[in-house]
């Protein structure tokens, strides 16, 4: 522990002299030693440590393979794997250090590996390589996955609510601030495949942020809703940032990063390009 | 970005990894890895403190998977009676197998639901993991929660179609005894297999994609095994002059063990010998299937839980 501590100060100390050095570039995986200016404390919550992540897909069948029992009976026999499948090296080698009360921005371009990486941290993707150790258990803000459009708002909340761990006691609690902070009012009696789109992403940002979390990992959450649940929704990132740990952000608005985060990871084809101060980061993401 | 910096930060990245490796660092501030599959008792314990979870989506799927058809629930009764009445068209008048055993509408249906109930549930199983890809790679839960709830969801439409069958063997002549309150005891047995097996294919599901192919004519195959359209010990023994072994062993599968138990119950002029009990060997095939899919269905898809995600 006091070698940590010393390290740290070590590392704190000496980073005003050089301006600017909180920002790395690629190929150098070592976030370590760069810290934003302006973080709390230096508790880590999150380590991800050479992490790389392998996903399987699977291509449209080809029309000789489609629904044959027997086909599929020679394959699984001879133990094949399917010709279509293909295998995405999404996340290649990622190594940084997150702490306490770090809000982390993380900006790169479509299949840069970002919600990969999310998932990750989160523990709902397994390594293929590397590790992630967190403090606490990681949860991703997004309940849209056990949600169903035909069921009314009232038993979304419901199955939201439960879906993220919450109790019968806890449910009745949350349930009129969901509503309320969600702003739909009576359609709350309605299906949820009667909503506007805006009106269906309030209504899952208001269910995922009911619950308090140590980590929190944003996907992309902020995009949607009119200016005025925007700022009602970036007022609750603050204040979840402030009682909780650690909040990741995937966001392609870099105006909303640069507002809410203190660090940014530049994420580029599954390695990390740059990671440090917002401005600096963001500023040559947009040259590059 | 200047060259000397990246260089210093080559360097004191090449110092970090010297001094301290990460994993030790994680170790020291009591990090544990994201991704840990818990020990088993532990993971029974989550588990148990989801259980709202799993009922709300089991009714939440019910509720929604009929939302669309005009009938609406009306379909989780018509489409067992759809089935039983092809088949009775076909085996039991067109194949003639109604001259053969006494009552074969009562003896029919109730093979066809008690078979339905297993196959729905083990179909479902197997897609219970690759089809909720996306549930699994946003939301922490144990998985078996999906195949649960699976289970689940099949054992509510279960209550509807049991409420028929009843009706209809009381209309085909039966009249109700003390017997028939052994049903539960047989449904829970069978549910409590219905329960591993679901998680045994929900496993092999989330691996092997090509399952849901193969599956139609795996539960066809054991359809045709489990006697639901003909007695096993006619056909085999008496028509086809196989030895009883193999009639033994066909009634030793867990569908033909609870359907034949069931019309014990249900049908008076099934092995009225018997008197509504069982044969010692199906009961036995009943318990022991119930007890074994349970314990190793749990184990066998807890031994994968940190690797659904991957798909």
């Amino acid at each position: 522990m006091a070698e940590l501590t010393k390290e740290l100060s070590q590392v704190k100390g000496d980073k005003p002299a050089v301006p600017g050095k909180d920002v790395k570039v690629h190929p150098t995986p070592e976030p370590q030693g760069k810290r934003p200016l302006d973080v709390p404390t230096g508790t880590p919550t999150v380590i991800v440590d050479d992490l790389h992540i392998v996903y399987r897909v699977y291509g449209a069948a080809a029309e000789s393979e489609k629904g044959n029992a027997v086909n599929a009976l020679t394959r699984l026999l001879k133990r094949q794997a399917r010709p279509q499948m293909k295998e995405v090296h999404a996340v290649k080698g990622v190594t940084f250090v997150a702490y306490h009360g770090d809000a982390i921005g993380i900006v790169g371009r479509n299949g840069s590996g970002k919600s990969t990486l999310l998932r990750a941290i989160a523990g709902l993707l397994p390594p293929h390589k590397g590790a992630v150790y967190t403090d606490g258990q990681p949860s991703l803000l997004g309940v849209n996955a056990a949600l169903m459009r035909e069921l009314t708002g009232e038993r979304n909340i419901v199955l939201g609510c439960y879906a993220m761990g919450m109790t019968p006691a806890e449910v009745r609690e949350k349930y009129q601030e969901i509503v309320d902070f969600s702003g739909i009012d009576e359609f709350v009696q309605l299906p949820m495949s009667t909503y506007s789109s805006g009106m269906g992403a309030r209504l899952r940002f208001a269910i995922s942020s009911a619950k308090t979390h140590d980590v929190l990992l944003i996907d992309e959450a902020l995009a949607t809703g009119d200016r005025e649940f925007r700022k009602k929704s970036e007022a609750r990132i603050r204040q979840i940032r402030e009682s909780a740990g650690t909040v990741f952000l995937v966001a392609h608005d870099l105006r909303v990063i640069e507002q809410t985060c203190n660090r940014v990871i530049w994420l580029h084809k599954g390695k990390i390009k740059m990671d440090g101060d917002p401005k600096e980061v963001i500023a040559a993401y947009n040259k590059g | 970005m200047s060259q000397p910096e990246s260089a210093v930060a080559d360097a004191q990245a090449g110092g970090r990894s010297g001094q301290e490796p990460l994993a030790k660092l994680a170790k020291r501030y009591g990090l544990r890895r994201a991704i840990a599959r818990p020990r088993f008792p532990v993971y029974l314990r989550q588990l148990w403190e989801r259980r709202h979870f799993i009922l709300t989506y089991a009714t939440s799927r019910n509720v929604s998977k009929y939302s669309r058809s005009a009938l609406g629930q009306l379909w989780q009764v018509l489409t067992p009676l759809l089935n039983a009445a092809i088949y009775y068209v076909m085996f039991g008048l067109i194949l003639g197998g109604k001259d053969d055993i006494e009552n074969y509408p009562a003896f029919l249906l109730t093979g066809m639901f008690v078979f339905t109930f297993t196959q729905r549930t083990v179909s479902a199983g197997a897609r219970s993991i690759s089809g909720n890809l996306s549930m699994i790679r946003a939301l922490h839960f144990p998985r078996a929660s999906l195949p649960l709830a699976y289970t689940i969801q099949e054992l509510q439409q279960l209550a509807f179609s049991m409420g028929v069958l009843l009706v209809i063997v009381m209309i085909t002549g039966e009249t109700p005894t003390w017997f028939w309150l052994m049903i539960p005891v047989v449904l829970v047995l069978q549910t409590l297999f219905n329960i591993g097996a679901g998680l045994v294919v929900a496993r092999l599901g989330a691996q092997m994609r090509d399952l849901n192919q193969l599956l139609p004519f795996i539960t066809r195959t054991w359809l045709y095994a489990s006697g639901v359209f003909f007695s096993i010990q006619d056909k085999v023994v008496g028509s086809a002059d196989l030895p009883q072994w193999v009639a033994n062993a066909m009634y030793l599968n867990p569908a033909a063990s609870y359907i034949e138990w069931m019309r014990e119950i249900l049908i008076s002029t099934h092995n009225p010998e018997l008197g509504h009990h069982p044969p010692t060997m199906v009961l036995v095939s009943c318990v022991f299937w119930a007890v074994f899919a349970l314990g190793f269905g749990f184990w066998y898809f807890w031994r994968s839980e940190e690797r659904y995600g991957r798909g």
